[in-house]
């Protein structure tokens, strides 16, 4: 049967390959952010950081990594099992399959679908249900408290998060996340989408449930939130998906707002360097937006979080569509 | 080939997922299987080449819908048991209101004639040059644009009723005032006064 050989088995030996690849670089990536993280808020906070295991503590993620495996799972007795298990799972499986329609380089991506925002987007808005699971099968109260804050936390900025998307779109003209870092934007059209990268910045901040929004798991209060009952590779599982969906927030703002692969501004002596290159790079920069303001700010008070979220972002963003939509009309710049 | 495969599986994990939503001992594993159940549907609209059907379900009723089920089923105090017996009293009536929907849906199915339009509308070859996204939004837009607005508009109304239902006006609760607290100038707040030693104010 050669057809099975060449239409079945060889491309499915290409793709899983494909995905192991990805997967790997993502975890690599999420060991290096901790590293990224504790280095650079150790600069801001005028000391050292890991610099013990290995040259400047590069190899602190990996001993950190081996700690965790080697740490005792503990389940509550009193948790429910099934669901107690696959939060964590859930969490990290979400963070790792969203990256199947990243465009790191032109052409370089596993799947260019045509609707690739909308499953970024609904991938991202699934990361709730690991977080509320944990929550509710700790049978603890502080986990609860977590899960439900973190679902409403979530839920809310999805909303203004949708509409600026909306915004990017309507001078976009399609869902394809290749076409919209190709497409070409005045600079006008640009000015005009500042205002939403800063609302899109701190909403993704929000939806990551980093500081300054990490209330769901506020130790002040909560004793660490949804995820006090987890310990060792569920805890690690946990840990790991914050960090990757926070690469993969930052790719997405690449993506939508800092263009991609392309060199920055357009200039095109730049365009020696390797797409990949440029993308990389420009994740890092909103990655290093992470931890300043994880370094800066204080934790918001949860009624102060909420009001952000609905009574500014969405009137505003809402407000802010009218506004590029008419523009758009006006100068009849609409793709 | 692949694709029945693929058909079958999705199908099957759906109808074994729709029927756990109804049978499953936990509310909150109900609502559970029941997400499993929307994700197979998705599954569903994408092997019918319907990928924006598909992403919006997962986002609308995945990603949102079903947060706020889960939020309310989880925080719903409940003994399992009761529940189970109380069921058991209302059964036969609930038994005869599904008899009376399942006899109507087969009345209906063998009533059924689709307008003469769609038939012909259907063995219309399907332009691949057109994406999903846009062969949608082309007609909800031009054609159907009144209903689709009408469409929104009773969602706005419902949701300004969900709203009114559950606004509470409490008149002995201090609320944070953000501008007021603005507008404050620490010349109305305080008052700085120079006092000479020993003479106090």
């Amino acid at each position: 049967m050669p057809e099975l050989w060449s239409d079945y088995i060889w491309p499915l030996v290409l793709i899983v390959t494909h995905i192991s690849v990805i997967c790997g670089l993502v975890l690599l990536a999420v060991a290096y952010l901790t590293y990224f993280e504790r280095k650079v808020m150790g600069a801001m906070q005028r000391r050292q950081g890991p610099m013990t295991v290995g040259p400047f503590g590069l190899l602190q993620p990996i001993a950190d990594g081996l700690k965790l495996f080697s740490k005792e799972t503990i389940i509550p007795s009193q948790a429910n099992k099934p669901v107690f298990i696959l939060a964590p799972m859930v969490l990290f499986m979400l963070a790792l399959v969203a990256w199947a329609v990243i465009p790191v380089d032109y052409q370089m991506v596993l799947a260019d679908i045509n609707v690739g925002i909308l499953y970024l987007f609904a991938v991202s808005s699934m990361a709730v249900y690991g977080v509320l699971m944990a929550g509710w099968a700790s049978n603890s109260r502080y986990a609860f408290l977590g899960g439900l804050r973190s679902a409403s936390q979530m839920v809310s900025y999805e909303v203004s998060m949708g509409l600026v998307i909306v915004c990017v779109l309507l001078c976009v003209g399609s869902l394809n996340l290749t076409e919209i870092v190709m497409a070409e934007r005045p600079w006008w059209v640009q000015l005009l989408l500042l205002p939403m990268l800063a609302v899109f910045l701190i909403s993704i901040l929000a939806e990551t449930n980093r500081a300054p929004f990490d209330l769901p798991e506020g130790e002040s209060e909560l004793a660490g939130g949804f995820m006090v009952e987890y310990s060792a590779m569920t805890f690690a599982l946990f840990f790991l998906g914050e960090y990757a969906n926070m690469i993969l927030m930052s790719a997405m703002t690449v993506i939508l707002f800092l263009g991609g692969w392309l060199p920055p501004l357009g200039i095109e002596a730049l365009a020696f360097i390797p797409g990949f290159v440029w993308f990389v790079l420009k994740t890092t920069g909103v990655l290093f937006f992470f931890v300043w303001a994880r370094a800066t700010f204080p934790r918001y008070r949860y009624d102060q979080l909420m009001r952000l979220g609905w009574k500014i972002f969405l009137p505003f963003t809402l407000l802010w569509v009218v506004v590029m939509a008419g523009t758009l009309l006006v100068f009849d710049a609409l793709p | 080939m692949i694709q029945d495969v693929i058909f079958y599986i999705f199908a099957a994990v759906l109808l074994v997922s729709a029927v756990m939503v109804i049978s499953a001992r936990n509310p909150v594993h109900s609502v559970l299987f029941l997400i499993l159940g929307f994700f197979n549907a998705a599954g569903l609209f994408i092997l019918l080449g319907a990928e924006f059907l598909a992403f919006i379900l997962a986002i609308v009723y995945v990603g949102a819908v079903a947060v706020l089920f889960l939020f309310v089923v989880m925080m719903l105090d409940i003994s399992f048991g009761d529940l189970r017996r109380g069921a058991m009293k209302i059964a036969p009536i609930g038994l005869l209101v599904g008899l009376m929907l399942l006899s109507q849906l087969v009345m209906l199915y063998m009533a059924w004639d689709a307008a003469p339009e769609m038939r012909a509308a259907l063995e219309l070859p399907i332009d691949e040059s057109v994406t999903n996204t846009e062969a949608l939004g082309a007609v909800l837009y031009t054609d159907y644009f009144l209903a689709f607005q009408i469409s929104g508009m009773i969602l706005l109304v419902a949701m300004i009723g969900a709203i009114v239902l559950t606004l509470r006006v409490r008149p002995d609760v201090r609320r944070q005032q953000v501008a007021d607290q603005f507008a404050r100038r620490p010349e109305d707040a305080m008052e700085v006064k120079k006092v000479t030693s020993g003479t106090g104010l």
